[in-house]
């Protein structure tokens, strides 16, 4: 009996959360003078309506996944990475420059190679923030913040200057993006006519693997214990200062991955703005699949379903496609208070209690099983 | 708030009710504390004491029961109306702002000394002055808590609570940070001000439950076991309504241990993390099926004494050998691997990992051995099996093994770091403070496989504070004073009085004076 309830309480405030995050859209709605309703069916259903949709949702989810996982490893290390976007624009450019530069390499080299060096290019720039945070004591939020900022310059001046495509500068209309990439660097699309590539098999295989690192093996083990509990895990020997550098770096690496394939797979040259922001949805779709990849896959797909259907409903009912960015921080604010709420055994507690006493019947005794005031966080 | 002049004659708690998530914290509890009478509340961990005093208090509010005070039924929505009704009390960690003075410490918990802009110092100075006069209780207004010793700082929290009015004082286990002659102190104070007014005095430690208090009540699963006058009773037979069953803490009584040198500590200097040599060569030796108690008032260079043997502070000079291997400066892991076992001082942070199941706490320090991976893959079965294994040998009580370690109680917790130290079959296991904060029950536990380790040869270095448990487990007992070690005696010849002159830095006895840490 108890049980139920307590799984009723779960979905109650499960269910709460989503109308406070859809209610403090709707808030924003109102105030611009649009049909509320209208607006979340349009979000919500019309991207799934038709195979144009629903690739582009997927190709919005691939970068999201790739980042998502990243982001996961290094939270559960315990370090708060916010640099992801940094990262992925340095994969772009890395990825971009060795493509262009090996034009007459065989695809079945090349690819790997562009792909490799994206990572390499996004290890590198999150090693940074890992090695000062190991080394130093370096704040990482701070740093990696401070890295985002040098990676759009850089990636700004690189498409501007070296890296622009020669005929910008002959037509003279000098929009800030690279020469198309050789198409021995391309990802294959799955679907012709539409922009769904393979890069979508590569970011699923790889929430297998981060799952398989993080729970089967000894160095997941390692940097989830140095995550949780820095001081405990010195004392078990375990390398603290190197697990905080590796979980930085294999960040750095998903992100820069990230921007390898979707400078590879969808854009096939490096434009100003392709990172547009996934290095920070890549957070919220990470913390909102609970950092564990089962449940980053679902999440991406979500945050992709909104990033589509926000474009749609700019089309359709004229809404500003930012809008998204309203709802996701909603739904951040909701998932956080959503989960003080489901880890508060009080609350839930008085909550089965005030169920019991409304729908009658004696309560049953209960097993001894949590322990008061020892409830872990 | 000026100091009330009612005083308190009564304060009566009927059928107090308060239930948290799967248990019952305080089930049908009823006392009363009449004026001048000291009540000691006891009662193991999660006995529901605390939270009974914090519904005293006002902290909680209760699910069934009423509180009065002087006959009339009062409610407490908060610790202010708890305040204004003359209700104090001094919590077991001490609620201080450290880089603030004791005058700003009053003035801050005093509404009425909070002025728009600025604190009413002059007021504070006075009401610490009458208080401190009125119970010969000396403090200095303007000292910083910071320069305080702990015994210092426990008389500002009492002088504060006093200045707050209080005419009713709850003291939560207020011994438990304190050197043996500070208690004593604390005793006394506290027997004189009885007179004076009432106060429930919470405690684990029976010999001070009986130096101070008149009535005793008994709390165990949040019931009222036993209610009675203190005098009529043994603490024997206390211990045994407090755990339901007959306490007998072990005693090592075999002869000492004489087998070979195991960890020998010579000269060895460390510095603190504020930089001056925390421990100033220090030596000590530990022979196999020995255990050496290290007795000294925390802060005296046993924290960095512990961190260098665990390889996480580096030695600035001097020599750590186990075994006759050197391990001054070597990294946790070859520590770990020569032998080492280790209870840390912070169960909680130090010795699990809270979040991480029991499970994966039990192989913290082996996860990478040929026994729990197959190269980089975690052999989650044999985690698995082992942790079965060890949760019924070690009687490690939780739902399952798959539960978050941080939300066992503190006895578990120590089941817990005990069962996988142990299992590792250590050569040396230094033990710190493995029995602070813990109830009867699993002291008892504690002792029993402490002195099961010393019968299978194991070397054992146990710092600890309390003298008992000091003089009933070791062989010898080393004091440390000020990062040296002042003296090593064998147990036997030991007395709590010599202890603890020791332990407060005069090495003869002709030198005793009072003498302030």
């Amino acid at each position: 009996m108890n049980k139920t309830y307590k799984t009723i309480y779960s979905a109650v405030v499960i269910v709460l959360a989503i109308v406070a995050a859809v209610g403090m859209g709707a808030i924003v709605l109102v105030a611009i003078g649009v049909d509320v309703s209208e607006t979340y069916r349009v979000i919500l259903t019309e991207p799934l309506k038709d195979m144009f949709g629903i690739t582009e949702i997927l190709v919005r989810t691939v970068p999201l996944i790739l980042i998502g996982l990243g982001i996961a490893i290094s939270f559960r290390s315990g370090i708060l990475n916010i640099g992801a976007e940094g990262q992925m624009q340095i994969g772009i450019v890395a990825s971009a420059a060795v493509a262009l530069a090996f034009p007459d390499m065989p695809k079945w080299l090349l690819l790997p190679l562009v792909l490799l060096t994206g990572a390499a290019g996004g290890a590198l720039w999150g090693g940074v923030a890992g090695y000062l945070k190991a080394k130093l004591g370096v704040n990482e939020i701070l740093s990696t913040v401070m890295l985002n900022y040098i990676a759009a310059q850089i990636y700004g001046f690189l498409l501007r200057g070296p890296m622009i495509d020669p005929a910008e500068l002959q037509t003279g209309s000098g929009t800030p993006q690279s020469m198309r990439l050789p198409k021995t660097a391309w990802i294959d699309r799955i679907i012709p006519g539409t922009r769904l590539h393979w890069g979508i098999a590569i970011a699923l295989v790889l929430a297998v693997l981060v799952y398989i690192l993080l729970w089967r093996t000894t160095w997941g083990f390692k940097m989830r214990a140095a995550g949780a509990e820095p001081k405990a895990a010195r004392y078990a020997g375990i390398k603290v200062e190197s697990c905080l550098a590796a979980a930085m770096i294999l960040a750095g690496a998903f992100a820069g991955l990230a921007g390898a394939v979707e400078v590879t797979g969808v854009h096939r040259r490096a434009i100003e703005g392709i990172s547009s922001g996934y290095g920070f949805s890549g957070i919220v779709v990470a913390l909102f699949g609970g950092l564990h990849p089962a449940g980053i896959v679902p999440s991406a797909f979500f945050f992709g379903l909104l990033l589509i259907g926000a474009d749609m409903t700019q089309r359709a009912l004229s809404v500003p496609a930012n809008m998204v960015l309203v709802l996701q921080g909603a739904v951040i604010l909701s998932i956080v208070s959503a989960k003080t709420w489901l880890n508060d055994p009080y609350a839930r507690d008085r909550a089965v209690r005030f169920m019991t006493r409304l729908f009658g019947r004696k309560r049953a005794p209960e097993s001894g099983g949590g322990r008061r005031g020892r409830i872990a966080r | 708030m000026s100091i009330p002049t009612e005083s308190i004659t009564e304060l009566r708690a009927e059928g107090i009710t308060k239930r948290f998530p799967g248990i019952t914290a305080c089930d049908g509890i009823s006392l009363r504390v009449g004026r001048g009478e000291v009540l000691a509340l006891v009662g193991e961990n999660g006995a529901g004491k605390t939270t009974l005093m914090n519904i005293l208090m006002g902290l909680y509010q209760p699910d069934e029961g009423k509180l009065f005070i002087n006959g009339k039924p009062v409610r407490f929505r908060s610790p202010n109306d708890a305040y204004a009704a003359g209700i104090g009390m001094v919590h077991q960690h001490f609620m201080l702002v450290p880089n603030m003075t004791v005058a700003e410490n009053v003035a801050l918990g005093s509404k009425d000394l909070r002025k728009a802009f600025r604190l009413d110092m002059e007021e504070a100075r006075r009401r610490i002055r009458d208080v401190s006069e009125r119970y010969s209780l000396p403090v200095q207004s303007d000292a910083y808590i910071w320069q305080l010793s702990v015994g210092e700082q426990q008389r500002v929290e009492l002088v504060k609570t006093l200045c707050f009015g209080a005419r009713f004082l709850i003291l939560d286990e207020p011994t438990s940070a304190l050197t043996p002659q500070e208690t004593d102190e604390l005793i006394a104070l506290l027997s004189r001000m009885a007179g004076d007014m009432s106060i429930i005095f919470i405690s684990h430690k029976l010999a001070e439950v009986k130096a101070l208090s008149d009535k005793i009540t008994v709390l165990r699963h949040g019931k009222v076991v036993f209610n009675g006058d203190t005098a009529d009773h043994s603490p024997a037979d206390l211990a045994a309504l407090m755990t339901g069953h007959e306490v007998v803490l072990p005693h090592n009584e075999c002869a000492e241990g004489c087998g070979e040198v195991l960890l020998s500590v010579k000269g060895l200097k460390v510095r603190s993390d504020r930089g001056h040599l925390a421990l100033d060569g220090a030596d000590l030796e530990v022979r196999a099926g020995e255990i050496l108690g290290l007795a000294g008032v925390s802060g005296n260079g046993q924290r960095e004494l512990a961190d260098a043997l665990a390889g996480l502070r580096k030695p600035e000079s001097g020599s750590i050998r186990l075994g006759g291997k050197e391990l001054a400066g070597h990294s946790p892991r070859e520590i770990i691997g020569a032998g080492m076992g280790y209870i840390p001082e912070d169960r909680n942070t130090e010795g699990i990992v809270p979040s991480m199941s029991v499970k994966e706490n039990l192989t913290l320090k082996d996860f990478a051995s040929k026994e729990f991976a197959a190269g980089p893959f975690l052999k989650l079965k044999k985690a698995e099996r082992n942790a079965v294994d060890l949760k019924e040998r070690y009687d490690i009580r939780c739902p399952s093994i798959s539960t978050a370690a941080g939300s066992l109680s503190g006895g578990n917790i120590q089941k817990v770091i005990l069962a996988r130290e142990l299992a590792r079959a250590p050569k040396v296991l230094v033990a710190v403070y493995p029995t602070r904060g813990l109830d009867m029950g699993a002291e008892e536990f504690i002792h029993k496989r402490l002195l099961d380790l010393r019968r299978e040869g194991v070397a054992v270095l146990l710092i600890s504070e309390e003298l008992d448990e000091l003089m009933n487990l070791s062989d010898r007992i080393a004091v440390i004073f000020k990062g040296k070690v002042l003296k090593t005696m064998p147990a036997r010849e030991a007395t709590r009085r010599h202890l603890g002159i020791l332990m407060a830095g005069i090495r003869e006895e002709e030198d005793v004076r009072e003498q302030d840490l």
